[in-house]
């Protein structure tokens, strides 16, 4: 049970049988009156965010949330398929949920898979993941254009841009925080 | 942790703020820390030190003091209280506390403006173009600032519990903008150690000072009817008894000293906000030497 002084930002609470991040937090006081909790709050489920003001007396469940190590097997149309290496338990998240993160998914990844009651309800990639160039223009030599970058298509059908250098077949290491080009690896 | 350099802005204005009290022929004193009852207050709660409690506030000793003879004294001093702290709250922060015998809350007005004034030498507010000190301060009823910026009158949203957030949302961030201003004249149940107005027993003469949105100060003209003082005591005791917590002892030498205090008016400062607004910093935590996170 959370109550109301200890609030925080990143804490998770659970608010009528819903899970919530507090994502911004300020503790207001006019002098002599009563404290006010004013927050951000983004619903783990449907991703809303909206403020809300709470008093000293408010009280909170901790939601039953864990986090579990899983590998990405594969997609079936809308469906993303992810097994626990330990019990071989598979389950099943929808496109929705996963959002922009399935650029970043290549088979036998392994995630971190958020369950909140036993439901998964989130998808954490590595940071760093590295993927294959599969279209790139070649890099013409003693092209004067100025431009020091280009875009390329990786193998989950992302593109982004890159460094001219950067040929088919390269391998890429990318911030899946930020969809960002970091270097090219050597295999 | 402070830098060398924020340390020395902090200690200079803290100097300041000493010279222009002695300048004004107000005596320092020093008062108790750890103190057998408090008053009660149903929105402090002071922390507890062994059969004690650490001071949430000097008052009542400042007032004692006035009633043995006393008439211009001042403090600077830590003070403690409970589960307080965001960027403009430490639950462990220093008070600057003045007061006056024969005096009323105008005057405090007046000495907050001469005190800004003194220290408002390259006084700047973060971001905005600056709060002049110079320039005339703002006086805004709550009744008045109700009105204008919350659409309704202080006592329906005291009733519909709503004081606190329309007061924190929609009127404190427009006040001490391009001049301090002094809000005043705050509903009666809002001052439980202020004198009500003579010709309005609704209104207390309790005022704050606000420069760039943040409250500064928090003054008023000070009860001294020892019979509604503890009377207005037992009401705040119910308010922290049906809130679950121990209102502790009645302050009883107070009330006993409380008989002979002269007319009299007293102020409690952020000293650590005041240095905040001087040394142009965003939070409380840029101007002490150590958060209690740090500790």
């Amino acid at each position: 049970m959370f109550t109301a002084s200890d609030l925080r930002k990143g804490l998770k609470i659970q608010i009528d049988g819903e899970p919530y991040f507090v994502v911004d937090f300020q503790f207001a006081k006019p002098g002599k009156g009563q404290a006010l909790y004013r927050t951000k709050l983004r619903n783990m489920l449907t991703g809303n965010q909206f403020e809300r003001t709470f008093r000293s007396n408010d009280k909170f469940d901790k939601p039953a949330l864990e986090e579990r190590t899983m590998q990405y097997l594969y997609a079936q149309g809308e469906e993303f398929h992810f097994m626990d290496t330990k019990n071989y338990e598979q389950i099943v998240i929808g496109r929705d949920q996963i959002g922009d993160d399935v650029n970043f998914l290549i088979d036998n990844m392994e995630v971190l898979i958020l369950f909140f009651n036993d439901r998964p309800i989130g998808v954490t990639l590595p940071n760093f993941v590295n993927l294959s160039v599969i279209r790139a223009d070649p890099w013409a030599k003693g092209d004067t254009s100025g431009s020091d970058s280009k875009p390329v298509t990786v193998e989950t059908g992302l593109v982004l841009q890159v460094p001219p250098f950067i040929e088919e077949g390269d391998k890429l290491q990318i911030d899946t925080r930020t969809g960002q080009y970091i270097t090219r690896v050597k295999e | 942790m402070l830098s060398p350099e924020r340390l020395k802005q902090r200690a200079a204005i803290i100097r300041a703020v000493r010279c222009f009290f002695f300048d004004r022929d107000f005596l320092e004193v020093e008062t108790p820390v750890r103190l057998p009852a408090v008053a009660p207050e149903a929105h402090i709660e002071p922390e507890r030190s062994g059969a004690r409690f650490l001071r949430a506030s000097p008052e009542l000793e400042m007032k004692r003091l006035l009633a043995a003879g006393s008439s211009r004294i001042f403090q600077i001093c830590r003070c403690f209280r409970q589960k307080e702290r965001g960027s403009l709250h430490l639950p462990e922060f220093t008070m600057l506390e003045w007061y006056r015998s024969e005096a009323d809350y105008r005057d405090l007005m007046d000495d907050c403006r001469d005190l800004l004034r003194y220290l408002g030498k390259g006084w700047r507010g973060p971001e905005k173009p600056g709060c002049d000190v110079d320039a005339e301060w703002e006086k805004l009823t709550v009744a008045e600032a109700f009105r204008r910026h919350g659409g309704m009158s202080p006592e329906e949203a005291l009733e519909q519990g709503i004081f606190e957030e329309i007061l924190c949302r929609d009127i404190e961030p427009r006040l001490g903008i391009a001049q301090p201003t002094i809000l005043y004249d705050y509903p009666a149940e809002l001052g439980s150690l202020a004198r009500l107005k003579p010709d309005d027993p609704q209104t207390a003469e309790r005022f704050e000072l606000y420069v760039n949105g943040v409250e500064l100060a928090n003054g008023f003209s000070e009860l001294n009817d020892p019979q509604e003082q503890r009377h207005r005591f037992e009401q705040e005791r119910t308010k922290i008894v049906v809130m679950g917590r121990d209102p502790g002892p009645m302050p009883e030498k107070f009330l006993q000293d409380l008989a002979i205090m002269p007319p009299a008016a007293g102020i409690a400062l952020g000293l650590d906000r005041l240095i905040m607004l001087l040394c142009n910093a965003a939070t409380i935590d840029e101007v002490v030497a150590f958060t209690p996170e740090e500790l």
